[in-house]
């Protein structure tokens, strides 16, 4: 009997090592372990041992069991293992094809670059506003210290809808000022970007309609320093930490001191030259302008209330297109407003 | 306005030492921005003076000749020339072998007709000049010199090309800087330097007095601020000499005559536009300065005809009009060879009439640009001074006595407070009040004690923060040291920014290009859309003064931009497109001074796959991402621009809002779009207003939900909208959705009828349903259809 185990064992053990398929080795299961398989045979005659032999051989017949058992197992995983790799394998794909599409919509490019602009104000404390594109002429105008005549109120330059040019279009952000500081007391901060509109043809640097960004701070003790401050560092979020700023005196009605604000042209750095020639980007200046801005005119803010020997502030506005079109080098303004797909996809 | 820098070296302010590139920088940055600049001898390189040593005939050409000239090397160079007023002995600017002149002509040897030419004679026009530059020339010929010049100089030097031209953007706040002596003030100013004035000294003549021959009179008050005068007889009318007409030539103004260029050099040197009469056709010795009478026409010096209109000022003589005031002179006065006496005229015009008429009459001149900025009234006499004692340095003829000047309008004399705390407070800066008077008396203004005298040229002086800039600009823009203000506000959007932001980002996910258009359209958008004639939407704003037709009034609806785009798209052979915007009408409103401006939110599409129920399942993503209530569609058969079996109205909590559909193929046809066009026009301002309140949480189901379909025929004319209301209706609290999932028509279903399948959805917060819960609503549900929509079973 001793013998008879030790040969299902050796035997068993054998089989199991040939075995490669799941099926196989259930087979061979149910040949050395099930309830008709050989070990089960043998230990039927355990009835016929001594008492003495019998748990000799009881002991002898569980360990072979276990030994089975155990190989069984190992076996198991093993072929499992190699199952599951053949399958993996035979699933295997061409990831290089490519997925199915979803198409994205793109935002316009001009309005990409704004949200940009939106965001880094009001992280300053910036409050967003809106106001009206068809305006009075006090609003646009008068208010603003631009005096009955000057040219630009001129109808060779402005859109206008009444015969006493009362009603317009308006040519600038800059009413906002005057609306917001209506309605609101100092301290107060405020960017109203927006579309307006100047009798121009339409053409590669040209629109009748335009954006601009305005800006606008009062507040107690509001220094020309606080402007260079706040632009400068705002200016270095939009171009990079890098970029060179420069203020230059310039005029507008309604600031005093004023002044326009260039950055050193990126291509270049300031020389105007690229290789010998005329740089493209800057033509040859050297810087590229980027803003216009000074410390709000006393008169404007006493149009609206506000007493100029206690408040200052300081006001600017930007072009969003040239901005825009800098940044994305969009080389013609009427891109922006042809909205040929093809474009809107390249952003 | 150009400035050469010679003269103002020469006469001004000495800063020849100083680079262009600096001097542009530095004017720059003190506030006079340099537009452009350029040297004068930029365009022509290697062309010196050269000496003709013979001349003979070319032995191939009856017309050429093969010169020998000196250029001071070693050898003269042989050059064919086909010009025929060379002569042995004659100097002439000669471009060498690989020499450049205007234009980007490039000059190297060759050959003509066998003869070897080692480069060019040059013709006036060839270096880029005119006889108006150079008088005793010929223009059909080469430039034989007659200047003080030697073999071998460089012709750059001989014809005044030795100069930088800079071009200046001036401020319309500074008409002083339209001068040359304006700019030489901010030049010296900038680089700490006093600048030379000269006082104008006129010896006078016997000539007898102004008084004696002629009479001004003002009628147009308002109009012209001053009026001063002088004559000169004897005249002598002649080119004037090389150095005026040098500094004519480089400031872009064409020598004409020695009186002509007197008033020209006068107006660049100081700012103010002047003019000569020929007093022999000054009728009656007299002068008026008046607004023009209907009907009156004046032949200009430019030989056009002009129809003048009361309210465009005149100078006018006893009868007619003579020059139109501070444009041009009239045809009929203008100076002549053979002038003897000439009225000049130093005058100060109001400066909106001037731009007004030049704009009228679409005749902007260099005068009518100064006099438009609002000129010094206290220019004219020092003017009219100067012009008479270059009358004398030119020996151009006799000064008459006395000077004519009428004054209806002088500023007066303006002090301001130097506030020296005010203006470091305003600045950000600590400067010295020695300093600040520093800076402004380097200006021309005078300060004595803490008062400001202001000059009569600086009109834009008026109060503290004008003062500011002046201290500021000079002490440096760029040296005021940066500060960061805080603030105490909170920025942020608007709820309703938020909302247009989210949409926008909703219709992108969609697959939704953003598109940008123009405010104004064309009126005839109208008709394009198949708008009724009585359509409230065709009263609109419409622009007085609009650029054309097409965009002539302010759109009150955005679909024919939106179609716009999809027509160009269209026609740029894009096949597949979707495009949205956020885009502003303008609704007038009666009794308001101003439009309503509500926002439209359009989409439009056109391409393979798209259909009315893409679009509407797209809206409805898009509502739904804005927290909207489930919008309701009503067909609408009568919307003109749309579709009519292919249109509905869209409306949320009982509020239209607007429209979906498939456009109507006319329209599309309009449109020159030959396919289907599917669009969305919502009210985006009203839509905000109707959004639900932030969600909550809800429980979720603790039981499951169980889930029945029911498929039933009904009249073709039953819509899915009714069918649902029916469902949700009968089907009680149990019914937790509905949801169509197939319509059939064909085999089996009669004709007229249609067959629909829903699905619906049960469920019981407190318990799991039974079958005969279940069965129970089902039963409910199809007696209620049988009842309201007479559908069966199938």
């Amino acid at each position: 009997m001793k013998q008879q185990l030790e040969n299902i064992r050796q035997q068993a053990l054998a089989s199991l090592d040939a075995a490669t398929t799941p099926a196989e080795l259930e087979e061979l299961r149910v040949k050395w372990l099930g309830k008709k398989g050989e070990l089960t045979a043998v230990l039927k005659m355990m009835g016929k041992l001594s008492p003495e032999e019998r748990p000799i051989m009881g002991q002898m017949a569980n360990s072979v069991r276990a030994e089975i058992e155990e190989k069984l197992d190992v076996a198991k995983s093993a072929i499992g293992a190699k199952v599951l790799q053949a399958k993996l394998a035979a699933e295997a794909i061409d990831v290089t094809i490519p997925g199915e599409e979803v198409t994205l919509g793109h935002q316009h490019p001009m309005n990409m670059v704004l949200q940009q602009v939106k965001d880094i104000f009001v992280g300053l404390g910036y409050t967003v506003v809106d106001g009206p594109e068809v305006e009075l002429a006090s609003y646009n105008f008068t208010r603003l210290n631009i005096e009955e005549g000057h040219p630009s109120r001129d109808r060779s330059d402005t859109f206008y809808f009444t015969d006493d040019d009362s009603i317009m279009l308006r040519t600038q952000t800059s009413p906002m000022q005057i609306r917001f500081m209506e309605e609101h007391k100092p301290p107060l901060c405020m960017l109203a970007p927006g579309r307006v509109f100047r009798k121009d043809e339409a053409d590669a640097t040209h629109s009748p309609m335009f954006h601009q960004i305005e800006g606008l701070v009062v507040d107690e003790h509001i220094t020309m320093g606080d402007l260079k401050g706040a632009l400068v560092a705002i200016m270095k979020q939009i171009y990079g930490e890098d970029s060179v700023m420069r203020f230059r005196p310039h005029h507008f009605p309604f600031t005093e001191p004023s002044c326009e604000m260039d950055m050193q042209c990126h291509k270049c750095h300031g020389t105007g030259e690229v290789d010998g020639q005329v740089c493209s980007t800057c033509h040859g200046e050297g810087w590229i302008e980027l803003l216009g801005a000074g410390m709000v005119h006393p008169e404007v803010l006493r149009n609206c209330g506000i007493d100029p020997e206690k408040y200052s502030g300081f006001a600017f506005g930007m072009g969003l297109e040239r901005m825009a079109m800098g940044r994305m080098r969009i080389n013609d303004l009427r891109l922006i407003f042809d909205n040929d797909v093809r474009f809107l996809n390249q952003f | 306005m150009k400035l050469n820098r010679k003269w103002l070296h020469e006469e001004f302010v000495d800063l020849s030492h100083i680079s262009d590139k600096e001097y542009v920088e530095k004017l720059t940055v003190f506030g006079q921005k340099v537009e452009t600049w350029e040297r004068m001898d930029a365009e022509i390189k290697n062309v010196i003076v050269g000496k003709v040593l013979s001349i003979v005939r070319h032995e191939n050409s009856d017309h050429m000749w093969v010169c020998q000239i000196d250029v001071g090397q070693e050898e003269p160079v042989q050059i064919v020339t086909g010009a025929q007023n060379v002569n042995q002995g004659d100097l002439v600017p000669v471009a060498m072998h690989n020499s450049w002149l205007p234009g980007g002509v490039h000059i190297t040897k060759g050959k003509l007709r066998g003869v070897v030419s080692n480069g060019m004679l040059c013709g006036l026009e060839e270096l880029g000049l005119s006889q108006n530059d150079f008088p005793y020339a010929i223009t059909d010929g080469i430039f034989i010199l007659q200047e003080d010049c030697k073999i071998g100089d460089d012709i750059n030097t001989v014809i005044g090309n030795d100069d930088t031209i800079v071009d200046f953007e001036i401020t319309n706040n500074r008409p002083d800087c339209y001068s040359i002596i304006g700019l030489a003030r901010e030049s010296a100013a900038a680089f700490g330097m006093e600048m030379k004035h000269h006082e104008p000294v006129v010896k006078g003549s016997d000539a007898g007095s102004i008084f004696e021959k002629l009479d001004v009179e003002v009628p147009a008050e308002n109009l012209c601020n001053r009026y001063s005068s002088r004559m000169v007889a004897n005249v002598k009318i002649a080119p004037s000499p090389k150095w005026l007409r040098q500094r004519l030539r480089a400031n872009g103004v064409r020598p004409i005559n020695n009186i002509v260029d007197i008033t020209n050099y006068v107006m660049l040197e100081y700012g103010q536009p002047m003019h000569a009469f020929d007093y022999r056709y000054v009728s009656s010795g007299k002068i008026v300065v008046r607004e023009a009478q209907a009907g009156e026409t004046l032949t200009t010096l430019d030989g056009n005809i002009r129809n003048l209109k009361p309210g465009m000022l005149v100078i006018a003589d006893e009868t007619k009009p003579i020059g139109l005031a501070g444009i041009m002179g009239g045809e009929n006065s203008e100076i002549m060879d053979d002038t003897t006496t000439v009225v000049f005229e130093s005058a100060n015009f109001n400066g909106t009439s001037i731009r007004q008429t030049a704009l009228a009459l679409g005749m902007r001149t260099e005068s009518s640009g100064k006099f438009e900025k609002n000129l010094d009234p206290m220019m004219t006499v020092p003017a009219v001074q100067r012009a008479c004692e270059l009358v004398e340095l030119l020996g151009c003829g006799d000064v008459l006595d006395g000077i004519i000047d009428i004054i209806n309008y002088v500023p007066e004399a303006k002090t301001l407070p130097l506030e020296c705390d005010k203006i470091n407070r305003l600045l950000g800066t600590e400067i010295s009040k020695e300093d600040m008077i520093k800076y402004l008396n380097l200006l021309e203004i005078e300060v004595e004690g803490d008062t400001i005298k202001v000059p009569s040229f600086r009109p834009d002086l008026n109060l503290m923060a004008d003062v500011a800039e002046e201290v500021g600009r000079s002490y440096g823009y760029n040296v005021i040291p940066t500060t960061a203000f805080k603030t105490s506000t909170q920025g942020g959007y608007s709820p309703y920014m938020i909302a247009e932001n989210q949409a926008g980002q909703l219709c992108r996910s969609l697959g939704y290009n953003e598109i940008i258009t123009y405010s104004f359209v064309s009126p005839a958008i109208f008709d394009q859309i198949r708008l009724p004639g009585d359509s409230p939407l065709r009263n609109t704003l419409k622009i007085q003064n609009p650029l054309g037709e097409d965009t002539s009034i302010m759109r009150t609806i955005a679909l024919p931009s939106m179609l716009d785009i999809l027509s160009r798209n269209f026609a740029y052979h894009n096949k597949a497109v979707k495009l949205y915007e956020l885009a502003k009408i303008y609704l007038p409103v009666a009794d308001q001074v101003l439009p309503q401006e509500p926002k439209m939110l359009v989409l439009g599409t056109y391409g393979a796959g798209e259909t009315f129920f893409t679009l509407k399942g797209e809206l409805e993503a898009v509502l739904q991402g804005l927290n909207m209530p489930k919008p309701s569609y009503e067909a609408d058969t009568n919307n003109p621009s749309y579709h009519p079996g292919r249109c509905a109205k869209v409306s949320v909590s009982g509020v239209e809002l607007g429209y979906m559909g498939q456009v109507h193929p006319l329209v599309a046809e309009n449109y020159g779009i030959d396919t289907e066009v599917y669009c969305v026009e919502i009210d985006f301002t009203k839509l905000f207003t109707l959004r639900l309140p932030d969600r909550t949480y809800v429980p979720l189901p603790k039981y499951q939900a169980v889930s029945r379909d029911l498929s039933f025929v009904c009249d073709e004319a039953v819509t899915v909208a009714q069918a649902e209301a029916i469902i949700t209706a009968a089907a009680g609290k149990l019914l937790r959705g509905v949801k169509l999932f197939d319509i059939y028509r064909g085999t089996g279903i009669p004709e007229g009828k249609k067959s629909m399948a829903f699905s619906m959805e049960l469920r019981a917060d407190d318990r799991t349903l039974t079958d005969a819960d279940s069965e129970g609503v089902v039963n409910k549900v199809l007696q209620a259809l049988q009842a309201g929509l007479n559908a069966v079973l199938r």
